[in-house]
């Protein structure tokens, strides 16, 4: 039993077509780990009688010598995509009993290519946090724990934690996950495993519970890199039920995988180094030019002068989007309704009971931001900036071939931590916001651990729409990395 | 006491002297168009509540708009019939309000750059002058779906047929100034819209729906604070909205009052406007341009193409009738107001080799056909007399196989049973007798009766031709020719 989890998408991928294993078993050694793990609370629903019968289709599939790209690799998928027939919440209770008559086209595209679903993870309401900790369903844990402090339960990042608390605790073999200011990114840095964020656009976002749409961006979280590669591939493509999917063709994406760093040019934008930065958040980055140089890269010092104004940009952006995308959940059509005197009452009754705090205070800052007379100072003026960043990128972008930074500034904090203090809890998001501002593709890859033995991941940025090259300098500090660590929990699986 | 007599422009007296009213028109109107603005769904009239919506209408999660081009093309063809600027790149925005019939909860439409800016429409005025009538702007958006409260005694019913589907808002600057005037603007709106076949402006229906902005001003001052007529929905309750509106603020400002700005309701039934929400209480929209959707982007070639593709318009073929057919202002104002009819008339003209006679081609349609339509309460499409038929009955009248008279009573006959005149007049017996051997046995027994008559014409009673020729038509069953029957007569009494 084991020894199918130890195996990664690949390795399992190739033991399915070699028909050393049966998908059904391989999919039965999940659903056993997600009962051993239920703890990490990473799954807001198992659909384990779909995943069995998907399996069974796949086996039958494989003995034919048919199968797609994903053929029986059983995987997990966030509670923002919507999945038909299965309980999709956005981790909201205003979702209460909500199932989708539809299937999203990111998963409809997996499901094609024969992937096995286990379940709905965990997440923040909305995909509102970098902590999993706003969910209704009860914050989705770190599988980690800290090395002096065994005891005290770590949160898996957010706001895609559930997917990565799955992955990192080996009951997913990959996962969806879904970014708009990094929350694909930052909780693969906590939980030590890869996470790409695509270019805006790649990923079709038709069926995705949107958050910000002009931010929001589907994206794999896997083991490993060449993982995070097979799976982007499965989900991208331009989908004309989305005005914003991009037409660009997608590359093939292994194909430059292992091609390395050398004479490439690696940007490391100064104004990273934030004020009050741990220092091993500084020692990991330092380390990951480190490996580039030693690899043959060309590291040259660059300057993204906007990068301040990002997270209030950020917050700004988000938010105004939010609070008009999130005036659908009105207790009319579906989900939660809780009744009212008259229209206006049974309005705040419901959005009042469904909508957490978190999600209530950004409806609340983006409708600010947006009424009359705050909106040129506000939306208006964060559009501009957004358009600074851009610019900054595009410039940089002339002299390098990919950015490295670090993903988050810290490690994975306690559960509960920073939940009274939201501007604290915004950022976790520095270092991703901007790239997701300027629409680029951004991994973070683990690179090694803290003081407290816990995962921390380096992030590589690219141009708009060049994942190959994300991935291939992604592989580089994966190779040079040998980050083999795993979280104590997994020992004797 | 209002008064519009010829060129003097309207006014409303009030006690301290004479008002002029000012008004501006936005007109929703309904895009044809097989589905909706952003969704496949269908956009017809009347079918079963929720049947026509789509999941994107129903604003289920994760769903997302994507533009009808068709509506695109419907909008810039609006433009170009209304003389107006196409904006090549325009802007969805999202006006954000909550209500039950809103699921998105926000509307998606255009706010700072619409798909088409200024324009205008001519309109004929009773003293046959032409107003120029300014257009600020067309812009696309969606419409809402049907709250309907009189289902159940505590709960509202929610309809999302009409959710989604593509309208047209078209502003018009504040150029009107009389309820005739609005009245002659949304006519001439109407079919220019029905000509190139964007709207069927159906007001009935709701695909045609009016919000009237009045106020009013001693003639020379500056504008006054206006008021927002909402949804106002036939041409009658416009004029009606209009007249009791201006009263209202000429009665407060006399009485030394300021008017609110603010949006009122027209109630039809009490003849009155109503305040619905003071500028306080307006909305706050928070407009936004819409993150699913990008800028709006037209193809210069494809406007050309469009352009290119239009049908001939109101104006142009009005001055057209009366310059090729030489008919007035009157009749030619009649015949293009619909498509329709205007293709009917010239089907008759064009018909029968080019021979008829356009004027009188004109006169039947107008007088007869519109007259007997009227009556029965039709629609020229329920028309049992075809323009061919009509064509046929002029021609029977051109060579003299029947007579005017005759004719009448032959297109009565065509009118309700839809028969060729050809046809009637041979089954009836109508043909026209212009037979002199005939006609004189007809007139040689009139005078026979009438001797005395006879000699008092003679002797100098010219007033009783006329009996005469009555008697001779009469007894000829009135087929006999008029022309022969004067002529005989004339020679016969002269003796």
């Amino acid at each position: 039993m084991s020894a199918l989890l130890e195996l990664d998408l690949i390795a399992a991928r190739d033991a399915l077509r070699a028909r050393k294993i049966t998908s059904t078993e391989l999919t039965a050694a999940y659903l056993a780990r997600i009962e051993a793990t239920a703890g990490l609370n990473a799954f807001i629903t198992v659909t384990a009688d779909k995943a069995m019968a998907m399996a069974a289709a796949s086996d039958a599939r494989l003995a034919k010598g048919e199968g797609g790209a994903l053929e029986g690799l059983p995987i997990a998928i966030k509670d923002l995509f919507c999945t038909e027939g299965v309980l999709t919440t956005a981790a909201s209770r205003i979702l209460d009993g909500f199932k989708p008559t539809y299937e999203s086209t990111v998963t409809g595209n997996l499901w094609r290519a024969g992937a096995v679903m286990l379940g709905k993870t965990n997440m923040d309401e909305f995909a509102m946090g970098s902590s999993s900790g706003t969910s209704f369903y009860g914050p989705a844990i770190n599988p980690w724990r800290g090395a002096q402090d065994a005891g005290a339960p770590l949160v898996p990042g957010g706001s895609s934690g559930g997917s990565a608390a799955a992955v990192a605790g080996w009951s997913a073999l990959a996962a969806t996950g879904t970014d708009t200011g990094g929350s694909i990114r930052q909780p693969a840095s906590f939980t030590g495993i890869v996470g790409l964020k695509p270019s805006y656009g790649r990923c079709s976002r038709w069926g995705i519970v949107a958050f910000a749409s002009s931010l929001d961006q589907a994206g794999p979280m896997t083991r490993t890199v060449r993982d995070a590669a097979v799976m982007l591939s499965a989900m991208a493509g331009h989908d004309p039920k989305d005005s914003t999917s991009a037409a660009e063709a997608l590359p093939d994406l292994e194909a430059s995988l292992e091609a390395g760093v050398k004479g490439l040019r690696i940007g490391v934008p100064a104004e990273y180094r934030v004020d009050g930065m741990p220092s091993e958040i500084e020692e990991i980055w330092t380390r990951g030019i480190a490996w580039l140089r030693d690899a043959g890269a060309e590291i040259v010092d660059i300057s993204l002068p906007h990068t301040r104004y990002a997270l209030p940009t950020y917050y700004i952006v988000a938010p105004a989007e939010a609070s008009s995308n999130l005036a659908r959940y009105d207790g009319v059509r579906y989900g939660l309704r809780v009744e009212g005197e008259n229209l206006s009452a049974m309005y705040a009754n419901t959005r009042g009971a469904g909508f957490g705090a978190e999600v209530q205070r950004r409806v609340l800052i983006g409708t600010y931001v947006l009424s009359a007379g705050y909106y040129d100072a506000y939306y208006r003026k964060a559009q501009r900036v957004r358009a600074l960043i851009r610019r900054d990128f595009d410039e940089a972008f002339g002299k390098v071939d990919a950015i490295l930074t670090p993903t988050a500034p810290s490690d994975a904090f306690a559960v509960g931590a920073n939940e009274d203090d939201p501007v604290k809890m915004y950022l976790n998001d520095v270092f991703t916001v901007p790239a997701s501002l300027a629409g680029l593709p951004g991994m973070s890859v683990p690179a090694g651990l803290s003081a407290r033995g816990l995962p921390l991941g380096l992030q590589v940025l690219g141009r708009m729409f060049d994942e190959p090259m994300v991935l291939r300098v992604g592989r580089a500090i994966e190779n040079a990395a040998a980050f083999t660590a795993r979280p104590a929990m997994l020992e004797g699986v | 006491m209002a008064e519009q007599d010829g060129a003097a422009p309207y006014r409303i007296q009030g006690e301290t002297g004479a008002w002029e009213v000012v008004i501006g028109l936005e007109v929703h109107a309904q895009v044809i168009s097989k589905s909706k603005l952003f969704s496949g769904a269908a956009t017809t009239f009347g079918a079963e509540p929720n049947t026509q919506v789509s999941l994107v209408d129903a604003a289920m999660p994760g769903m997302l708009p994507v533009i009808n081009r068709e509506c695109v093309d419907q909008a810039v063809r609006t433009g170009l019939a209304l003389e107006a600027t196409v904006n090549e790149v325009s802007v969805f925005d999202r006006k954000n309000y909550f209500y039950a019939d809103l699921p998105q909860g926000y509307q998606i439409s255009q706010y700072q750059q619409p798909i088409v800016g200024e324009g205008v429409v001519h309109l004929d005025l009773p003293d046959g002058s032409v107003k120029e009538v300014g257009i600020e702007r067309l812009h696309l958006e969606q419409d809402a779906g049907k709250s309907l409260h009189d289902q159940h005694p505590t709960k509202s019913y929610i309809d999302l047929n009409r959710s989604g589907v593509a309208l047209m808002e078209i502003v018009s600057k504040p150029d009107l100034r009389s309820p005739e005037e609005t009245a002659a603007y949304i006519k001439k709106l109407r079919s220019i819209l029905r000509y190139i076949g964007t709207c069927d402006g159906n007001m009935q229906e709701g695909s045609m729906r009016c919000d009237v902005n009045v106020s009013v001003r001693k003639p020379v001052d500056g504008y006054g604070t206006r008021c927002e007529i909402k949804n106002v929905n036939s041409i009658r309750f416009v004029q009606q909205a209009i007249e009791y509106e201006a009263r209202r603020q000429i009665e407060i400002l006399e009485a030394g009052g300021s008017i609110d700005q603010e949006t009122r309701l027209f109630d039809a039934n009490r003849g009155e406007t109503r305040s619905m929400r003071s500028k306080e209480e307006a909305h706050d929209y928070r407009y936004f341009p819409d993150p699913d959707l990008l800028p709006l982007k037209l193809d210069p070639a494809r406007i050309a193409e469009l352009k290119a593709a239009l049908p001939e318009l109101p104006d142009v073929k009005k001055a057209r009738f009366m310059r090729d057919y030489g008919l007035s202002l009157y009749d030619a104002s009649s015949l293009i107001e619909e498509r329709a009819t205007a293709d009917w008339y010239e089907a008759v003209v064009t018909g029968g080799g080019g021979k008829r006679d356009p004027k009188i081609a004109a006169n039947w349609t107008i007088s007869e056909l519109f007259g007997a339509l009227n009556k029965a309460g039709l629609d020229l499409a329920d028309s049992r007399v075809s323009a061919e038929a009509l064509g046929g009955l002029i021609d029977l009248i051109g060579d003299g196989t029947i007579s005017g008279r005759i004719a009448k009573d032959v297109f009565a006959e065509m009118f309700a049973t839809g028969n060729d005149a050809a046809t009637i007049v041979e089954e009836k017996g109508l043909r026209q007798v212009s037979d002199t051997g005939e006609i004189e046995a007809v007139i040689d027994a009139v005078l026979a009766e009438n001797q005395d008559k006879v000699a008092e014409y003679r002797s100098g009673k010219d007033k009783l031709f006329g009996f005469f020729v009555g008697q001779t038509m009469k007894r000829s069953g009135g087929k006999a020719n008029p022309g022969m029957v004067n002529d005989l007569l004339k020679a016969k009494l002269a003796g």
